[in-house]
């Protein structure tokens, strides 16, 4: 069982006290010529490949591996084209006499604000068409900056973006989910039944891609920017 | 082998990096309860916890039992003017079972319910000699990466807010009453939460290390706690 003492160069404390905010030259695996393992934590000769312990691939903390970045980041914009000009769910009401329906995403809101259901309208809005085109938006500029000069306070502005799109990630698929659920749920013969529209497929693709991308994002690459010598943070 | 507070800048012996911001830390024997954090950007970088592994591993068998009741029970039930449907959750992933929808069928099975039961097994079959201080199983090391490369597609709880959602969509066109897979689904959801909250990543390979698996000759000279 182990953890970590004090880092390196600064002397100040163990870390169960939360030693975070200070904001002079941190003393990292790479200035050392080493290279960190992302899986354990171990550290290695810059010139290993796979850490011994827990077999993953070590990889160093580089703007090449930004290629992975974009490349699913493409995939998932491509995908999220056809998951808006398609339908999501194909309704029909009373054997198809009570009209039945082709609901695009921003089809469905519209429809929901029709019928005065405001707060589930902005739910799926938000969860559909706001958070995705952020997370790209996100990605993108975050793929933009890493490396680039920063100070302190921008790395951590950076790394708070990251953490926001790696957590938010996997929750765009609820939307997927949901047409499941209702594609499942209502089978009511004539009365009403509800099937799932090609954009499903095309959503769910666009999130996993999307996921990806931020996966790929190497955190590290925050930090390569930050000045050598100690600023007035 | 390597004694505490021993490090070596040229091999990385004895040191810690940050996985999320590349800090250098010197590596330490923790206390049950402690928490490391890195002094640069705040990552929990290990927090071993008394008893942690029984725990997980109780936790995961709680909920592949509760896995077996969410996929046989009725997951809900709608019924509006004398017409009624159930549906279970394979009824849920079936949905999608028609021509070019089939793979978001195997898709979403592996999220909602393969996944979570893989990584429960996983889990076990990694802790279970490691929880009786006995040298662990073979694969461990390769079960162990598997289970936490697979973490963010396990999708259960994302699905049961999804549910929810669903429900108040339909909830002015039909009754909708809820099966007892949905309850199980609800309280599987808690036991993975509270199974991930004992779960610290940096902790389970130094065990798996200090119990004897031959792995890389650095484990700490001190041993288990």
């Amino acid at each position: 069982m182990s953890a970590t003492g004090e880092n390196v160069t600064e002397n100040n404390g163990l870390l169960t006290e939360g030693g975070a905010g200070h904001g002079g030259p941190v003393m990292t695996a790479h200035r050392a010529g080493l290279v960190g393992c992302r899986g354990c934590g171990r550290v290695w000769p810059e010139a290993e490949t796979i850490c011994q312990r827990c077999g993953n691939t070590l990889v160093l903390p580089d703007r090449r591996g930004l290629g992975a970045v974009w490349a699913w980041l493409a995939a998932g914009l491509i995908f999220y084209i056809p998951a808006n000009l398609f339908p999501m769910l194909k309704t029909s009401t009373l054997g198809g006499l009570h009209g039945s329906s082709e609901a695009t995403i921003l089809g469905g809101v519209v429809e929901l604000i029709h019928y005065n259901s405001y707060g589930v309208a902005a739910v799926v809005f938000i969860a559909s068409i706001v958070v995705p085109i952020s997370k790209f938006i996100a990605i993108i500029w975050l793929a933009r900056v890493a490396g680039r000069p920063a100070t302190v306070r921008d790395a951590h502005r950076r790394l708070h973006v990251y953490e926001v799109v790696e957590f938010i990630g996997r929750w765009s698929m609820i939307d997927v989910f949901v047409v499941a659920i209702l594609s499942a749920l209502v089978q009511l013969g004539f009365v009403a039944s509800i099937h799932p529209g090609p954009a499903a497929v095309s959503f769910a693709l666009s999130v996993a891609f999307t996921m990806l991308s931020a996966q790929s994002f190497d955190p590290r690459l925050i930090w390569r920017g930050l000045p050598l010598r100690s600023s007035k943070e | 082998m390597q004694t505490e507070g021993d490090y070596d800048l040229t091999t990385g012996a004895g040191l810690i990096a940050c996985p999320r911001c590349d800090a250098l830390h010197i590596e330490r024997e923790l206390e049950a309860g402690e928490t490391a954090r890195c002094v640069r950007c705040n990552k929990v970088l290990a927090a071993p916890r008394a008893g942690a592994f029984t725990r997980i591993i109780a936790l995961s068998f709680t909920s592949l039992v509760l896995m077996v009741g969410a996929v046989f029970f009725p997951f809900l039930e709608i019924s509006r003017m004398g017409f009624g449907n159930e549906t279970s959750l394979f009824g849920v992933v079936m949905a999608f079972a028609d021509g070019a929808l089939v793979p978001l069928t195997v898709a979403l099975m592996g999220s909602i319910v393969g996944l979570p039961v893989l990584r429960a097994m996983l889990l076990v079959y990694t802790l279970l000699p490691l929880s009786r201080n006995r040298p662990p199983y073979r694969h461990a090391v390769r079960a162990f990466r598997l289970s936490e490369a697979l973490r963010p597609w396990s999708m259960a709880e994302i699905f049961v807010i999804g549910t929810a959602v669903a429900l108040v969509k339909v909830g002015g066109l039909a009754n909708i009453a809820f099966g007892p897979a949905f309850w199980a689904f609800c309280a599987l959801i808690l036991v993975n939460a509270a199974s991930d909250a004992f779960t610290s990543a940096a902790t389970i390979w130094d065990a798996i290390e200090d119990a004897g698996l031959p792995t890389d000759g650095r484990e700490m000279a001190a041993g288990r706690p």
